[in-house]
């Protein structure tokens, strides 16, 4: 343990950077994946290739694509955060579709009856009520991504990975426990924060949460007691 | 006024849903649509806010060709409630009442205003106003689909079975409320149902659908049941249609006889008397106030000592009165059907006695009523 506060300064410097090529990806992902998931589930003839595509994107080894990708960005940070972008939009696209689908049907309907123009649509009723599946997809998608980082350093660039082949070579395991370490601790942080994120943007289903149904149910039977008294 | 020329909707795979449908809704009115299942009722709905678009022919709004709007704007101007309610899970049940105010760019104070409003207007607690949808029963759910379709005064009003969901009492409570509302706001009203009593309760005219997308009738509900157009709409509107009829008479048609309803003052001798004279084998015991007490019975009359109080007999219960100036002769009829006297009591608003009726004499004003409605109901040809 005292190694690791010996070198604190370079166990913080690499956290951040982990997290950096963990969260950018994550971060495109979100900007494409939405879009894409809204044409899918509008133009029901894109989904099948793209659904092929995000198939292909998942089952690419990463380690393949940092080498090719190697020839046009070099060692940059677009080397790892390309493929990982993509791994990232083969789990969103289909957790946006999920969600724009799970929207139901009448109330899609109603929207449209009470002359919701096509985006105004889509942004104020469906993708909000997408949150949860969208948010459940988000959560894979980020903990995938910070274990992920890792594999980067076999070139070089893979933040905490750092001490794995670090500690593999100078056959001092404390490094790679310690990095290990701190990685779950981070999935762990980034996965709560998605949950609170997802509890503050919907706050409907929050009431459904068994403390607020009881208040509700509690006062609904308040509600009743008291119509029978008057 | 809604008005459909000639129009014909065919599904991609040659179903034909509605089959050269002319139709006119005029301004205020409640059409229904009743018919079988897969009849097209649905889909005629649909096309007047172009949820659908029709094959052929042409829907007028207001003499406008709808096609002529554009969609979202024609929408705004048409409240829209169906079976599933729709409401957004997401918004608050004064949101989701807010909603189209909001869409045509009022100031949020102001749309969340006129949603309490109407939510005083369709009968619910203010106290709901922050709740979200799951946290309603079905039938306030349905409330607020009324209240949210209201809420910008669209003058045109389509409701796609919307009280189906609900169990019968609340169902039946809601049907109420619409024709009470639509007495109030008098808008133009399309209802789709399957339920014929339904569409006759709450319909000004009712169109009856083959099952093929074809009309096979439109009149008011008290023609329908009076004079179907042919064994499928006879069939379909079941068969004790000429008792339902009833219900479109009022009772204050019936010649009510008043000289056997009594007061507690009266003797033995003079409700024998009363009695015979009248014809009838039984006298009706009032009190002071005129409300009713009992039935007496002149066998039982014939027994006593002339000079006993007439309140001193033994009284068989007066059973189920009817108003004379609210209920029909429907309600008159069924009040006669379960006394035990073959006579009811019609009584006034505060339930005072006004007369009693016989099936003689609900015979009579029935007579009198269809002739009346035959007369004034002659058919153009
Ligand atoms: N989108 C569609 N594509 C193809 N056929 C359709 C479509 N929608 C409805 N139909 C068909 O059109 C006919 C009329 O359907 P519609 O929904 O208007 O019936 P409905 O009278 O409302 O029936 P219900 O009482 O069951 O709701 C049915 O035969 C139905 O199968
Ligand atoms: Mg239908």
């Amino acid at each position: 343990m005292s190694w690791a506060w010996d070198n604190r300064a370079l166990l913080a410097q690499d956290t951040g950077s982990h997290l950096y090529l963990a969260l950018m990806p994550i971060l495109f992902g979100i900007i494409v994946s939405i879009p894409v998931g809204v044409l899918c589930v509008r133009f029901r003839w894109t989904w099948p290739p793209i659904l092929s595509l995000t198939s292909v994107f998942y089952a690419m080894p990463s380690l393949a694509l940092y080498l090719v990708l190697i020839d046009y960005t070099g060692l940059t940070d677009w080397t790892v955060i390309i493929p990982l972008t993509l791994f990232s939009l083969s789990v969103l696209i289909p957790n946006v579709v999920a969600g724009l689908r799970s929207v139901p049907q009448p109330v899609r309907q109603a929207a449209t009856a009470m002359g919701f123009g096509t985006l105004r649509q889509v942004v104020q009723v469906e993708l909000p009520l997408a949150v949860p599946v969208i948010i459940a997809g988000l959560r894979v998608a980020t903990v995938s991504s910070i274990s992920l980082v890792s594999v980067g350093q076999l070139i070089g660039i893979g933040g905490l990975g750092y001490f794995f082949t670090d500690g593999e070579q100078r056959d001092f395991p404390t490094e790679i426990y310690v990095a290990l370490v701190l990685i779950v601790i981070l999935a762990f942080l980034a996965d709560g924060l998605l949950v609170l994120l997802r509890r503050w943007l919907t706050p409907w289903e929050r009431a459904r949460d068994t403390r607020a149904t009881r208040r509700a149910l509690s006062a609904t039977v308040r509600g009743s007691r008291a119509e029978g008294v008057s | 006024m809604i008005t459909f020329e000639s129009v014909t909707k065919r599904y991609p795979g040659g179903t034909v849903a509605v089959d050269a449908l002319d139709l006119e809704v005029p301004d205020g009115r409640t059409m229904v649509l009743v018919g079988p299942s897969g009849c097209g009722k649905t889909t005629s709905l649909r096309m007047i806010n172009r949820l659908i678009e029709p094959s052929e022919g042409r829907i007028l709004l207001d003499g406008r060709d709808i096609s002529q709007t554009e969609a979202s704007e024609l929408r705004r101007g048409i409240g829209y409630v169906i079976q599933q309610t729709g409401l957004f899970p997401h918004r608050t049940i004064v949101d989701n009442i807010a909603t189209v105010p909001l869409l045509k760019g009022w100031p949020k104070a102001k749309a969340r205003d006129r949603a309490r409003e109407l939510m005083d207007l369709v009968g619910l607690d203010p106290a709901m106003a922050r709740r979200y949808p799951y946290q309603l029963s079905g039938g306030q759910q349905q409330r607020v689909g009324v209240a949210r379709a209201l809420a910008a005064d669209p003058p045109v009003l389509l409701m796609d079975e919307p009280f189906s969901a609900v169990d019968p009492i609340v169902r039946a409570t809601l049907q109420d409320e619409l024709i009470r509302l639509q007495a109030e706001l008098r808008k133009t009203v399309v209802l789709v149902t399957h339920d014929v009593e339904e569409a006759i309760k709450v319909g000004d005219q009712v169109a009856v659908f083959y099952p093929n997308g074809k009309i096979a009738q439109i009149d008011t509900p008290q023609r329908l049941l009076g004079d179907p157009a042919d064994d499928y709409v006879e069939n379909f509107l079941g068969f004790d249609r000429g008792i339902r009829r009833l219900a479109f008479f009022p009772a204050d048609g019936l010649d009510l006889q008043a000289g056997i309803v009594l007061g507690d003052g009266t003797t033995v001798e003079q409700a024998r008397r009363a009695a015979k004279q009248a014809g009838e084998s039984w006298v009706l015991l009032t009190d002071a106030g005129r409300l009713p007490r009992g039935w007496a019975a002149l066998s039982d009359l014939e027994s006593r000592d002339g000079r006993e109080m007439l309140a001193q007999m033994p009284l068989a219960p007066y059973g189920h009165t009817f108003r004379v100036g609210k209920d029909s002769l429907r309600a008159a009829l069924d009040a006669t059907v379960l006394s035990r006297t073959g006579l009811a009591v019609g009584v006034d608003d505060q339930g005072r006695v006004v007369g009693v009726t016989s099936y003689e004499r609900l015979r009579a004003a029935i007579q009198a009523a269809e002739e009346a409605a035959d007369g004034q109901g002659a058919r153009p040809s």
